[in-house]
């Protein structure tokens, strides 16, 4: 696949020397300076996650003097967060939430995606629509009944309102599922199924095994929504520390240690990183899923 | 593809109507089995709860009493005597019309730079695309951090060339501007679709233009621009909608900013400075889950429903109609 959006110029053979040669340096110019305005937006991009890692190891008092680079370093900083606020907890509850809801949501989306891609029946279209409806509607519309079935039920203060609803439904990754499914050919299905297999088997042996890079995709990005979610956390969560994701926890922080900037931005750094760490080994999918909510509906 | 010949498969054409319609039977538990969970999930968690906000917006609820009916009272007040709703819904519309204009035309204007690069493709757009995967949280504490007026890297860099760098989230007027460029920052997932859409123009096309004289600009408007639509549509309402439920950057940033004890507590410093961070979504969850007003919150969800369900409506659209074009072609 060729990625250049300019085209290629092919200079003819009867032109003059010098014009070919002052095009060789209109070349070289466009290259230097696409290339310099591209290196000036990378690095654009990565000043604030920069900034908030070089606050982070700053002493508290050089954090309030707007300077750009620390004078001592202070990695004892990342250390003392944890002393001045349960981090690990709120760690260990991001886990959790992050953790089950992701593999609830593949445990529900997986036949759902099935059935939309690789199977015919009555109702299929106004599945998916509803589908595609319910990845769109704000959360906020559906909150006020939830909140309170959720409060008959007693499970306000814990992560249960927020994991269960994966285990069911959960829109975005049927839509991203079926996205994946529909690039297999059903050939592979029909062959499994001529060879004794009912529709299940032909499922978990064929199409899961094919899929994984999609259903990694799908993992990761569910993974991410979930440890990137404010406000599940904040309604059902709220007034109960004890259930706190990190998400929340990193909000208040910043309110309990008022002037101490330097550990709020090793805190906001901590939780960055494992979504950093996240994104570097597994750059492709992210992007193939990306593009795949985008372009290919 | 399989060329052997299963003895089951020669078998089948001449099996008899009984069976044939017992496989029916068969696909039809088949399928209700695959689909069952997620059906009982929509109706459960979106079906339910649609229905439900539509009763609880016409009474008086506060979660201990049972619910009143109250007929219209809560549109009313919505439209007539509250004023935070006024302010809550102009600030949600400002997001509407300037944070998607802005986030979609510089997705495109930096998914147009990449897209000429030569080489270093993959490591530019990687640091594009990060900043939009950090915990908005935590993004927004961040950029609180950085345009703090005393002491943020903003306003000492621009100290530093000789501008003032106005008071940021700390100023009315400059706090939804901020929190634009935060979505600015983060909005990477627009520029990747834009990018690859971008990269599947086909070459001849701008071959052809380029032949026909066609400078850069002409090139962009009529060869680029026609192919990319729409991926831009979108982009467009994908962006609308996401300005609709903008919650966390603007209660973080609003709390943080004023120096609010704990935003999972109080009240007091929502909508920092002077309500002007305070959108729709947000004055709907104070009302509803502050004051337990949740009829009212319920009003003002049925309204958020109709105006999200008539972007969705063209977004499902749109997307169904390229699906086509591209399984027709």
């Amino acid at each position: 696949m060729t990625t250049l959006a300019e085209p290629r110029h092919t200079a003819p053979a009867s032109e003059p020397p010098r014009v070919r040669v002052r095009r060789q340096w209109d070349k070289k110019l466009y290259w230097i300076a696409t290339h310099s305005v591209g290196i000036a937006m990378g690095v654009i991009f990565m000043l604030p996650i920069l900034f908030v890692f070089l606050t982070a190891v700053m002493s508290s008092d050089q954090a309030l003097s707007s300077n750009f680079w620390p004078k001592e370093w202070h990695f004892e900083n990342f250390i003392e967060v944890f002393e001045k606020a349960p981090l690990l907890q709120y760690f260990g509850n991001s886990i959790l939430y992050s953790t089950l809801a992701t593999v609830g949501a593949l445990v529900s989306a997986i036949p759902a995606a099935y059935a939309l891609s690789k199977l015919k029946f009555r109702g299929q279209n106004l599945f998916f629509m509803l589908t595609m409806a319910a990845m769109m509607l704000p959360p906020q519309v559906t909150v006020v009944p939830l909140y309170d079935l959720w409060v008959r039920l007693g499970f306000t203060g814990t992560l249960v309102p927020l994991i269960v609803p994966y285990f069911f439904f959960d829109a975005f990754s049927i839509f991203l599922l079926r996205q994946f499914f529909l690039t297999i050919p059903k050939d592979y299905l029909e062959a499994a199924k001529i060879d004794g297999c009912n529709e299940f088997q032909a499922m978990v042996k064929v199409l899961i095994p094919m899929a994984k890079p999609g259903i990694a995709a799908t993992a990761m990005f569910c993974f991410l929504f979930t440890w990137n979610d404010y406000f599940g956390p904040l309604l059902y969560t709220g007034e109960t520390r004890d259930s706190w994701p990190l998400s929340l926890a990193i909000a208040s922080f910043r309110g309990m240690h008022h002037v101490e900037w330097n550990l709020t931005m090793a805190a906001t750094a901590l939780i960055m990183l494992p979504v950093i760490v996240l994104f570097v080994f597994a750059q492709k999918s992210f992007v193939k899923g990306i593009t795949f909510t985008g372009v290919k509906g | 593809m399989t060329s052997t010949l299963d003895p089951r498969a020669v078998a089948s054409p001449s099996a008899s109507t009984r069976t044939r319609k017992g496989n029916a039977a068969r696909r039809r538990r088949t399928v209700f089995y695959f689909i069952a969970p997620a059906t009982l999930g929509f109706l459960i968690f979106f079906g339910y709860p649609l229905i439900a906000t539509v009763y609880y917006s016409f009474t008086r609820y506060d979660l201990i009493n049972a619910p009143e009916f109250i007929g219209f009272d809560n549109y009313i007040r919505m439209f007539t005597s509250e004023a935070l709703v006024g302010t809550a819904a102009y600030n949600t519309l400002w997001l509407v019309i300037v944070l998607t204009f802005c986030r979609v035309v510089f997705s495109l204007g930096v998914a147009s730079i990449i897209s000429r690069l030569k080489s270093g493709v993959g490591l530019v757009r990687t640091l594009c695309y990060l900043p939009s995967l950090a915990p908005p949280a935590a993004a927004t504490l961040a950029f609180v951090f950085l345009f703090n007026p005393e002491y943020g890297p903003v306003n000492a860099f621009l100290r530093a060339v000789g501008i003032d760098g106005g008071l940021w989230f700390n100023d009315p007027a400059m706090s939804k501007p901020a929190l634009t460029l935060l979505v600015m920052w983060g909005s990477g997932e627009l520029m990747i679709i834009i990018l690859a859409a971008l990269l599947d123009v086909p070459q001849e096309q701008y071959e052809a233009a380029e032949l026909d004289g066609a400078g850069p600009v002409r090139r962009f408007w009529h060869v680029t621009l026609p192919s990319i639509s729409p991926v831009l549509l979108f982009g467009i309402v994908n962006s609308m909608i996401f300005a609709l439920q903008f919650f966390t950057q603007a209660i973080v940033a609003g709390s943080a900013a004023a120096g609010a004890a704990d935003v999972a507590g109080n009240t007091r410093f929502i909508g920092a400075p002077q309500n002007s961070t305070l959108t729709y979504p947000v004055w709907l969850y104070v009302q509803g889950f502050r004051y337990f007003n949740m009829g009212y919150a319920a009003a003002m969800a049925v309204l958020l429903f109709i105006v999200s369900a008539g972007f969705t409506w063209i977004l499902v659209r749109q997307l169904r109609k390229t699906q086509h074009q591209e399984e027709g072609g």
